[in-house]
């Protein structure tokens, strides 16, 4: 669909188009206005007022804090481990054809083909089979097998774009492994691992289901604001913490655009 | 250096994957600061045997000597050989003087010693000045300076060249054949240069190998291979020569062989009968330089070539051909 | 060069081993391949095989276990008793809910999300191709709760929505849509047209990318030679376009039907007390504490989702993805 450059088009496909956007768009911003609302028992619109108190009434919560602390914890290790094993199978299936190739890359993609609660009850039931306390540690294994794939596919595609003889001409002019490793593959596929890893982390903050059943008293920010919705404490803190996660997510997603924004687009559609 | 009549030697090498036979059982000695070509069509296992003189692959069988010294089970990092890749594998995030400076630095080398030194490498590919580039700012050609320059800055001593030409367009091909060819001479490191192209082989090596189906199918200077073909497979795939039947042979040189003959050895008189053999013209294709016939002589397809000027029969015109006994050639294959 | 010439024949042809174990490891990966391949490949798939496969099988094992009515505690006999249950009308009832919601989200979510990708593949140039991209991936990776949330303030009794209708003189369409049986309810944050339109928001933006990915495959002289050969745009789009586009609607429509099956938490926050399969699963194990029915449960969206990708794969589905 390259031809056409200077085809216009119809009215009614770009309506369409706008007001598809538009729908995307408007609630998300929606939020940021109810974060300034004086209103604290309903949802009511307009708001009566505005006002800049919640965000003060936010900051000194400490289970908002401690949400938040917990988030960060689980999200940065399983991310660590994701890059870890997402690098290394994108690698192995890159540099050559063997038996079970296929096999492997559905294995890793499977954690997120399938929905998530399945992931969620397999781990909790396997958790509970091998009598494992359910901690921190339960809610990282959880979260860094379904970012594996994030990574593996961002690695895969840039590992796709790069010159295989690159590394043959690297050993070629004297390097060792490690040599290679540092001063040929790495710089080559390093934004991409920044970009699969960015996008893991947001991933990860913001995972809700396999989390409820992989954790136990420990609360995540997205559980945290879970609760909040069955169960309405203050509803205002909800409407702060709830602006400041979209604008937190938000950074992420754009820098992985831009790290990856020439060749291989498309970076988080397997989310 | 103790032994240093050849620069790589083949013993009954071979280098299989799977059931296809890549590399089959071939025995080859290049010399110390010859101009090598390996020539063959594609997967005739050229490219195969340079990757195993470079250490990317390692025999199945039979082993591989650099300058006397045995390269079983030596990694490409410890071959002091080089490669000019086919689509240059220059590293994309490195400017062209790191390239050129990357195995200096890899080996450690001081920074302004390696510094120096590329810049020197590239000065001897005519490319001064362009450290500072990025290879994706550069041209095919100036790339292949580079890929050239990261290679020879390493003082390897054995250069090879995988099909280095072959994305270059015509005019700049020729220039390029006509540079390497002189700065080998200049430099006196043994070049080994893999090609499809027959001319390019030709018209640049010392000696020349021809590849067929995993094996070398003859060696010699390029006179030998152009006029002494061994086989068929060599008479046809080098500079089309006609490959004449035994029997046809026979009534020449009285062996019962199949033979060659060059276009350009044979004459033609237009005539109906006479002493020759009796031919038909079939189409008649103007090269500018020569003029190439297609004919019939009794069943028997034969090409001709006849210089600009010459007098050129008419298609379908019925004539005679002659050549001198000595210019056909009688092989080693068998009836 | 010339320096060369005099060094040139002091160098060895060949290099001894640098020593070190990092030395001896470089040049074992290089002597033996497979080594290098099974040492990247058995952290991850030691991890995804044991961890998450394990977990699997763990879950379809406990499926096959029942539960004893009386004590309440788990009977580890093979039986398939417990799949049994889920063929009650009550649990019957809620697969073929599940699997209708997921079915009209995938068609809604198609819809809605053609405009945009075929705007985006065929006209957006340059800056606003990337405006484009990041128009769809900014919401599809923005918080997913958050979303939830937007929309219980949305269709809140007293939200943006009621408002707008009333400023527009139509809420007695709003009171008309809400009093019909099985799509109404008090509201719209408790009624099924409620839960449909959420889900659409939160898992269309999966859609656009695929169809975008199937139609950008298209070349543009295509479209051109259709309505040369006199076909109106409508016959154009039916016969040329959609068929094309279909791998990359399928694919999409995996994602799509995928998530819909599994999610427990938008119907949970926004919808009526009637359950879906996620709902069923998350109650049987948590409160009941029946783990083999909850398992027998979530064996259901597997195997719709498996006969859904051995459709698509069918369709050729997967190079679009």
């Amino acid at each position: 669909m390259r031809s056409d450059p200077n085809g216009r088009a119809p009215l009614p496909l770009k309506l369409a188009a706008a007001a598809g956007l538009l729908f995307l768009h408007l609630p998300i911003l929606l939020i940021f206005v109810y974060a300034f609302t004086t209103e604290e028992k309903s949802y009511q619109w307009p708001p009566p007022g505005l006002t800049l108190q919640w965000f003060a009434v936010t900051w000194n919560r400490p289970d908002v804090w401690q949400a938040l602390q917990l988030s960060v914890q689980v999200a940065s290790i399983a991310t660590a481990i994701a890059l870890v094993l997402g690098t290394l199978c994108a690698a192995a299936i890159s540099s050559s054809k063997f038996f079970g190739r296929e096999a492997i890359s559905l294995l890793v993609i499977l954690p997120i083909a399938l929905p998530g609660i399945i992931t969620g009850i397999s781990l909790r039931s396997a958790f509970s089979l091998m009598e494992i306390p359910f901690s921190t540690w339960t809610i990282m294994l959880g979260h860094a097998t379904f970012c594996v794939v994030v990574v593996y596919n961002n690695a895969v595609a840039r590992f796709r774009r790069t010159s295989g003889s690159m590394i043959e001409a690297s050993m070629d002019l004297g390097a060792k492994g490690l040599q290679t490793f540092r001063h040929v593959v790495l710089p080559n596929i390093g934004t991409a691992l920044v970009a699969g890893g960015m996008l893991a982390f947001a991933l990860s903050f913001d995972e809700v289901i396999v989390t409820t059943f992989t954790a136990g008293q420990q609360q995540t920010l997205p559980i945290w604001m879970l609760e909040e919705l069955i169960r309405p404490r203050q509803r205002p803190v909800t409407n702060v913490v709830a602006m400041v996660v979209v604008l937190v997510t938000l950074l992420p997603i754009l820098a992985a655009y831009y790290l990856t924004r020439d060749g291989d687009q498309i970076a988080g559609s397997g989310k | 250096m103790a032994n240093m009549t050849s620069a790589v030697s083949f013993q009954k090498v071979s280098r299989h994957f799977g059931s296809v036979r890549a590399v089959d059982g071939v025995d080859l000695d290049i010399r110390s600061g010859e101009f090598f070509a390996m020539l063959g069509p594609s997967g005739s296992g050229k490219t195969t045997c340079l990757r195993l003189i470079a250490g990317f692959e390692q025999p199945t069988a039979g082993h591989i000597a650099i300058f006397g010294e045995s390269a079983d089970g030596v990694p490409p990092y410890r071959r002091n050989v080089n490669t000019v890749f086919q689509d240059y594998a220059l590293f994309p995030h490195l400017n062209v003087l790191d390239n050129v400076a990357y195995g200096l630095m890899v080996k450690g080398v001081a920074k302004a010693e390696r510094m120096s030194k590329a810049e020197e490498a590239l000065k001897l590919v005519q490319l001064p000045g362009y450290g500072g580039r990025r290879p994706g700012q550069l041209s095919g050609g100036q790339r292949q300076r580079v890929a050239l320059a990261r290679a020879l800055v390493n003082e390897p001593k054995v250069l090879l060249l995988d099909e280095p030409l072959g994305a270059l367009d015509l005019k700049l091909r020729e220039n390029m054949q006509e540079e390497l060819k002189l700065l080998q001479k200049a430099l006196g490191i043994t070049f080994v240069f893999v090609t499809h192209d027959q001319g390019e082989a030709l018209s640049m090596a010392d000696r020349v190998a021809v590849f067929n189906n995993g094996r070398v199918a003859q060696i010699g200077t390029p006179e030998e291979i152009y006029q002494k073909p061994q086989t068929r497979f060599v008479a046809d795939f080098v500079g089309s020569s006609n490959v004449l039947p035994p029997d046809f042979v026979k009534r020449y040189s009285g062996q019962n062989r199949w033979g060659s003959l060059r276009p350009e050895a044979i004459r033609i008189t237009r005539a109906t009968s006479g002493d020759g053999v009796p031919a038909r013209v079939l189409s008649l294709h103007y090269m500018g330089a020569a003029t190439r016939l297609a004919l019939d002589a009794q069943g028997l397809r034969l090409n001709a070539t006849l210089p600009a000027g010459a007098a050129l029969p008419e298609q379908g015109e019925s004539v005679v051909l002659t050549f001198n006994r000595e210019s056909l050639h009688v092989m080693e294959d068998g009836a | 060069m010339t320096t060369a010439e005099a060094t040139r024949s002091n160098l060895p042809t060949i290099l001894p081993p640098s020593g070190g174990i990092l030395g001896a490891l470089s040049d074992l990966f290089w002597r033996r391949p497979t080594v290098l391949l099974v040492v990247m490949l058995l952290p991850p798939v030691l991890w995804l095989g044991v961890v998450y496969l394990g977990s699997l099988l763990a879950l379809l094992i406990q499926s096959f276990f029942s539960i004893d009515e009386f004590s309440g505690l788990i009977n580890r006999e093979f039986t398939l008793k417990t799949y049994g249950e889920l063929l009650r009308p009550a649990n019957l009832d809620i697969i073929v809910r599940t699997v209708v919601m997921a079915a009209l989200v995938t068609l809604s979510s198609a819809v809605i999300a053609f405009p945009i990708a075929y705007f985006a593949a065929r006209y957006a140039r340059g800056k606003w191709k990337a405006l484009f991209y990041l128009g769809v991936m900014m919401p599809l990776w923005s918080s997913y709760l958050v979303k939830v949330y937007a929309w219980k303030l949305i269709l809140a009794k007293e939200g943006i929505l009621t408002w707008l209708l009333s400023k527009l003189h139509l809420t007695a369409l709003l009171d008309a849509w809400l009093s019909l049986p099985v799509i109404g309810g008090n509201s719209l944050s408790v009624s099924f047209t409620g839960t449909f339109i959420v889900f659409v928001y939160v898992w269309m933006p999966f859609m656009i990318l695929p169809i975008q990915a199937a139609l950008e495959r298209v070349p543009g002289n295509l479209i051109e030679a259709s309505s040369d050969l006199g076909a109106t745009p409508r016959q154009t789009f039916r016969n040329v376009l959609f068929p094309l586009a279909l791998p990359g609607i399928v694919a999409g429509s995996i994602f799509t039907f995928s998530l819909t099956l599994g999610d427990y938490i938008i119907p949970q926050i926004i919808g009526t007390s009637r359950l879906f399969i996620g709902q069923a699963v998350y109650a049987h194990q948590g409160t009941a504490g029946n783990i083999p029915l909850a398992a027998a449960f979530s064996v259901v969206p597997i195997v719709v989702m498996c006969l859904y990708l051995w459709g698509a794969k069918r369709m050729g589905a997967f190079d679009a993805l």
